[in-house]
């Protein structure tokens, strides 16, 4: 039982950073971003992520939520989720460039569930995914766009997001 | 959550866990594409021992807008008609592989026979039994009166301190029962209002307070009065002179509607008997919530019908990201 921090709060401010400057760079600006968070840090990441955005462009990026909870394929497996609540910006997801933002990519499968959701929502131009730690054991051919940071993991192992909004300290930890 | 068989049992945290699933659901509801995935390959059944469009037609939306499979069995031109018992009904059921059954039965009591007799392993939903309960009919009743008092503000949120007035035949009405009970547990005041031959014996055990005279409950302050429906078909003896009587005494008409604060809302579970114990004016204003309430029985159902079947127990520790 060993559990050793990966990512400090710095570290994390940083990867944010990056990935701020890359959706805008891939997206040649900030015209028609959407960035929709998947709960419960996903929001968090998110709602960091499209201020970073907002600062760098000079413009207001809309930032949402997006529950995947009706969508997932493992419920019947798994102890009855709370739904979280859904939240799509006013002028909706048709037509734009839609980056979802979660805190760990692991199997994919949360993943294959928000692309599920989305369809049901609208019809985006593209579908972007940002994550803060892709931890590998990919289920599903799903690949993020952005990256904060790439951790080889062993599949029983335990990846912990910690954000202060959250969980009132900010931390990425690994441990068995 | 195995059951929703009553409210009387269910407790604050599940009521409102239920009423804050539905607000998710009915946020599903306002989109393009109303259906969701979630029940895919499951099986509900809706039995229906006794006539109910409203319930029934409530269930069979909620249930497919979650992509569940839905069977609906009336008795009428079953095998019910032939003699069949509960039991075998039941084990058909579940030699179908049914996985949730939605009842509706005229003996009180039923749901909860059908839920603990080892017949079926599917989850039990009581749409109403006997002069008992109707849970889901409550759960909207609360997450109407939620909504039109606190908004999108709602999640979460109990009633504290709001008070519901109950008016009409209570002695026969489950979903009276099923209302005094799961809004007491959610903290609001609950007055009854009826003739005093339909004012239940046992009402007296009951965490309400009761009058028999409409003004007089009107007087003391209401922010949501519930009008029952007065039950024609179960009045088989007089319990009040003239349906005349009834509507001058305990029917909502414009000059009582009048008298209501600005903000207090009118409530009815449908069908409604219009000029009986509702006015066709009240029935129409904008205090009326007859027509909310029917939108919300369905996000509440698909709320009830999601906790029940969606999840399964044990086989905790998978991390399913």
């Amino acid at each position: 039982m060993s559990t050793r921090t990966v990512l400090h709060d710095a570290d994390i401010a940083r990867a944010l950073t990056r990935i701020s400057h890359e959706i805008l760079e891939s997206n040649r600006g900030p015209d028609d971003l959407v960035i929709l968070g998947i709960p419960t840090r996903g929001v968090t990441l998110a709602e960091r992520i499209g201020a970073l955005v907002s600062e760098f462009s000079g413009r207001s990026i809309p930032v949402g939520a997006l529950d995947v909870t009706m969508y997932r394929d493992d419920l019947h497996r798994n102890p009855t989720r709370a739904p979280q609540p859904t939240e799509i910006p006013a002028g909706g997801i048709d037509g734009k460039t839609v980056v979802l933002v979660d805190d760990v990519l692991f199997s994919g499968r949360s993943i294959r569930a928000a692309l599920d959701a989305l369809q049901d929502i609208g019809r985006p131009a593209a579908v972007r995914l940002a994550i803060l730690v892709d931890r590998g054991h990919r289920e599903l051919p799903i690949r993020p766009d952005f990256v904060g940071k790439n951790l080889p993991s062993a599949r029983d192992e335990r990846v912990n997001v910690r954000l202060a909004e959250v969980d009132g300290v900010e931390e990425v930890t690994i441990g068995s | 959550m195995r059951h929703l068989l009553d409210t009387r049992t269910l407790s604050r945290a599940d009521a409102l866990r239920i009423l804050d699933v539905a607000e998710d659901m009915a946020d599903t509801q306002q989109r393009e594409v109303k259906k969701l995935p979630t029940l895919r390959g499951k099986t509900v059944v809706n039995l229906f021992f006794e006539d109910s469009t409203r319930t029934r037609i409530s269930f069979e939306a909620a249930a497919k807008r979650l992509s569940a499979d839905v069977i609906n069995f009336s008795a009428k031109g079953s095998s019910v008609s032939k003699g069949e018992s509960l039991q075998d009904t039941a084990q058909t059921l579940q030699a179908m592989g049914a996985d949730a059954v939605v009842i509706r039965h005229g003996a009180s009591g039923a749901p909860q026979t059908l839920a603990t007799s080892g017949w079926i392993t599917a989850g039990v939903v009581n749409a109403g039994d006997g002069t008992h309960e109707h849970p889901t009919q409550a759960l909207l009743d609360a997450f109407t009166v939620r909504k039109r008092f606190f908004g999108d503000d709602s999640r979460g949120r109990d009633l504290a301190g709001l008070r519901v007035v109950i008016v009409g035949d209570v002695l026969h009405s489950r979903v009276a029962r099923s209302n005094v009970w799961l809004l007491t547990t959610l903290g609001a005041h609950v007055t009854l209002v009826a003739p005093p031959t339909l004012v239940p014996q046992d009402v007296s055990a009951w965490p309400v307070q009761v009058r028999y005279d409409l003004d007089d409950a009107l007087d003391e302050g209401v922010d949501a009065l519930m009008m029952l429906r007065i039950q024609l078909e179960r009045m088989g003896a007089a319990y009040f002179p003239t349906e005349r009587e009834y509507s001058r005494r305990w029917g909502l008409d414009a000059g009582r509607l009048a008298r209501l604060a600005t903000d207090s809302i009118v409530m009815h579970p449908g069908p409604m008997n219009r000029g009986l114990e509702i006015s066709a004016d009240a029935a129409d204003s904008s205090r009326s919530t007859v027509l909310e309430q029917v939108t919300n029985g369905v996000s509440v159902r698909m709320a009830a019908l999601y906790l029940l079947l969606a999840g399964e127990r044990a086989r905790a520790g998978e991390d399913g990201r």
